[in-house]
């Protein structure tokens, strides 16, 4: 028995490290490489054309040039952030809140054909994006369907949702009659941006890809948190029946509370995936109109592919990384203290 | 840890009394309420696809005059018989290529992986998971510019390696692995051991076998990543049309529209790149909901 386990802990050792090799020597190639190369890039003037080799080092340069220099870059960058901003105030807490709305319709033990629901809900979150934001231009244009649905609830004229760099909130003000900035919004600056720019609200493009994002995932949601109340033990649920609750009461002093850490998961993923946004800017809107639906992402792709400036790209792909790791840490606290 | 549909049908005693209790109009009303919520919102996530459907099998100025009628008269078969005739069928061939090679090495490598770091006891174990859990963290577009660099250092850029090498090894596909292995029971693997099996015989005989869920679950969803994958192929392949994978064709098919879109045609497109992967969804839904639970349950 002793020799036994001497041959099995031995070649254990060796099979062990032979099993997990390949995928070590994956992902050190083409995923922690290639951070180490993108932290050296952020340094440098690399412009992708030639070899990086061939490219200086510029100390901070690309870092201050999104930050601190003035110009069209950190004007950009300051769009960028602004633009993503409004998107994930929108998105993350519409679709947290309707699929834990429709998990719980769907978890209803008198209603029948959950199957057939979950799978019609499901079946968005798996298609191409791309192919999904096609289908959107189309339902979003002037003459499209959405317009054609809505048009008799509007008192205003069709809106031309993918060309109108409005934002809701300039839009709102319009209506109780603001519709130039007070000077001390005008001339308040912040990131070479005035604040009245900042106030902005999402352009109704934006709004178009934040319904279509929505959309898009609240079905994989769903099945999140229809996994997460189907892990409560009925006997919970009955104990309280017993005691006298309402359904209501049930949901609120039971589920919600069992339901913290799925919750908590669900903003987390909600929260780091709408700050990455990037296959629907790029197909529905590249960023415009008048750059309301550029984000940090895209400003990856449209620095380093279109500039030509690699440097920058890295940088604002740096500055991307480093904020969605602090807001997942921040979040982790805000929604579970006890576990931080 | 999947989400069972079954348990739900048998109504615990308790709560089914307290149902009983409640008035004939109540039971009715939570009903009526209940359903047309399900079907309001089932509606919204099918209807887009039904649209596009019909616009796909109508003329230009028909879909352009009326969006949302279901019935295309008079029926045009132009836009498939044009997506056909152009670069479609090339990138269809090119996206079904990556996506067999990339989800044949996850399964592969993405399983031995995992049961290495499920039951293997090897020096550096903790430190290997702790670092593949730590890449789960890293966004995508941030890997974007760093892996054209390494592809272009490597000579892989607008390559068939470098479409798929890239993707075929994936963190989140070990983690699962890793976490389905962990809940197989130790003790059937460790009688094949005193029987005399070797590691690599365990792992073919008693393992493998009984992973087959969760390896239909990776398999799946490492096909629905894959195909649909967009920023990878974009980056990869920059200036070789002929290694353009759908959704990177359907893009720039749009993008080449401008202001002037033939929507029949893109309808046609989208559809055409959904298919397949509604098909695998349609047939293996119970993996593809088994395995998105499982994402949620660990966390």
């Amino acid at each position: 028995m002793h020799a036994l386990r001497i041959r099995l802990g031995s070649s254990q050792a060796f099979v062990g490290w032979l099993f997990v090799l390949p995928v070590l020597v994956g992902l050190g190639l083409f995923l922690f490489l290639p951070m180490l190369m993108a932290f050296w890039i952020s340094f440098r003037d690399w412009t992708g054309l030639t070899p990086p080799s061939q490219s200086s080092f510029v100390g901070l340069a690309n870092y201050r040039a999104l930050m601190l220099d003035p110009g069209v870059t950190r004007s950009d960058f300051a769009l960028g952030l602004r633009n993503n901003f409004y998107y994930v105030l929108g998105v993350v807490p519409a679709q947290t809140v309707i699929a834990f709305f429709l998990a719980v319709v769907v978890n209803q033990r008198f209603l029948k054909g959950k199957g057939f629901f979950r799978t019609a809900y499901y079946f968005p979150s798996i298609t191409s994006s791309i192919a999904v934001s096609l289908i959107f231009i189309f339902l979003f244009q002037r003459n499209g369907a959405i317009n054609a649905l809505i048009d008799p609830l509007l008192p205003t004229d069709r809106i031309n949702w993918l060309d109108n760099a409005n934002g809701l909130i300039h839009n709102l003000l319009a209506v109780v009659g603001v519709h130039e900035a007070p000077a001390f919004l005008e001339n308040t600056r912040f990131l070479g941006l005035n604040l009245w720019t900042w106030l902005s609200g999402p352009s109704m493009t934006m709004y178009a890809i934040m319904i279509l994002a929505t959309w898009t995932t609240i079905g994989t949601l769903m099945l999140i948190f229809l996994a997460g109340l189907q892990g409560i033990p009925t006997e919970v649920d009955e104990a309280s029946a017993v005691d006298g609750a309402s359904a209501v009461q049930r949901f609120r002093f039971v589920t919600l509370p069992m339901m913290k850490p799925t919750l908590f998961f669900v903003l987390t993923v909600g929260l780091i995936g709408t700050w990455q946004v990037f296959d629907q800017v790029f197909a529905i809107s590249a960023g415009g109109p008048q750059k309301t639906t550029l984000t940090p992402a895209y400003l990856v792709y449209r620095f380093g592919f279109r500039g030509s400036d690699m440097g920058a790209a890295t940088a604002v792909a740096f500055i991307l990384f480093v904020l969605i790791i602090v807001l997942t840490l921040i979040q982790r606290r805000v929604v579970d203290p006890e576990e931080a | 840890m999947a989400v069972d549909v079954q348990s739900a049908k048998a109504p615990p005693t308790v709560l089914a009394r307290v149902e009983e209790r409640q008035p004939l109009w109540q039971r009715i009303g939570k009903r009526v309420v209940g359903y047309g919520i399900l079907i309001f919102f089932a509606m919204l996530f099918v209807a887009p696809f039904l649209i596009a459907l019909s616009n796909s099998l109508k003329t230009r100025p028909q879909a352009a005059a009326a969006p949302l009628s279901l019935l295309p008269n008079p029926l045009s078969l132009r836009a498939y018989e044009q997506l056909v005739g152009s670069g479609l069928l090339r990138a269809a061939f090119v996206s079904v290529v990556v996506t067999v090679l990339v989800t044949l090495a996850r399964v592969v490598l993405d399983s031995m992986a995992g049961y290495a770091l499920a039951r293997l006891d090897f020096p550096g174990r903790r430190v290997v998971f702790a670092a593949i859990v730590a890449t789960l963290a890293v966004p995508g577009i941030v890997l974007a510019i760093p892996r054209f660099l390494v592809l272009g250092q490597l000579g892989l850029l607008n390559s068939f390696s470098g479409l798929v090498l890239p993707l075929a090894v994936d963190a989140f596909g070990i983690f699962l692995m890793r976490q389905f292995f962990a809940s197989i029971p130790k003790e059937m693997e460790e009688a094949a051991r005193i029987d005399g099996a070797t590691i690599f015989q365990t792992y073919r005989r008693i393992i493998f076998p009984l992973a087959a869920p969760g390896l239909i679950a990776l398999t799946i969803l490492s096909f629905q990543g894959s195909w649909n994958e967009f920023l990878h192929p974009l980056i990869a392949a920059p200036s070789d049309p002929s290694l353009r994978t759908l959704p990177v064709y359907l893009a720039l098919l749009r993008g080449a529209g401008g202001e002037n879109l033939d929507f029949p045609i893109l309808m046609a497109g989208s559809l055409l790149t959904t298919i397949p992967v509604a098909i695998i969804f349609f047939a293996f839904q119970r993996h593809f909901i088994s395995g998105v639970a499982a994402s949620g349950v660990k966390g």
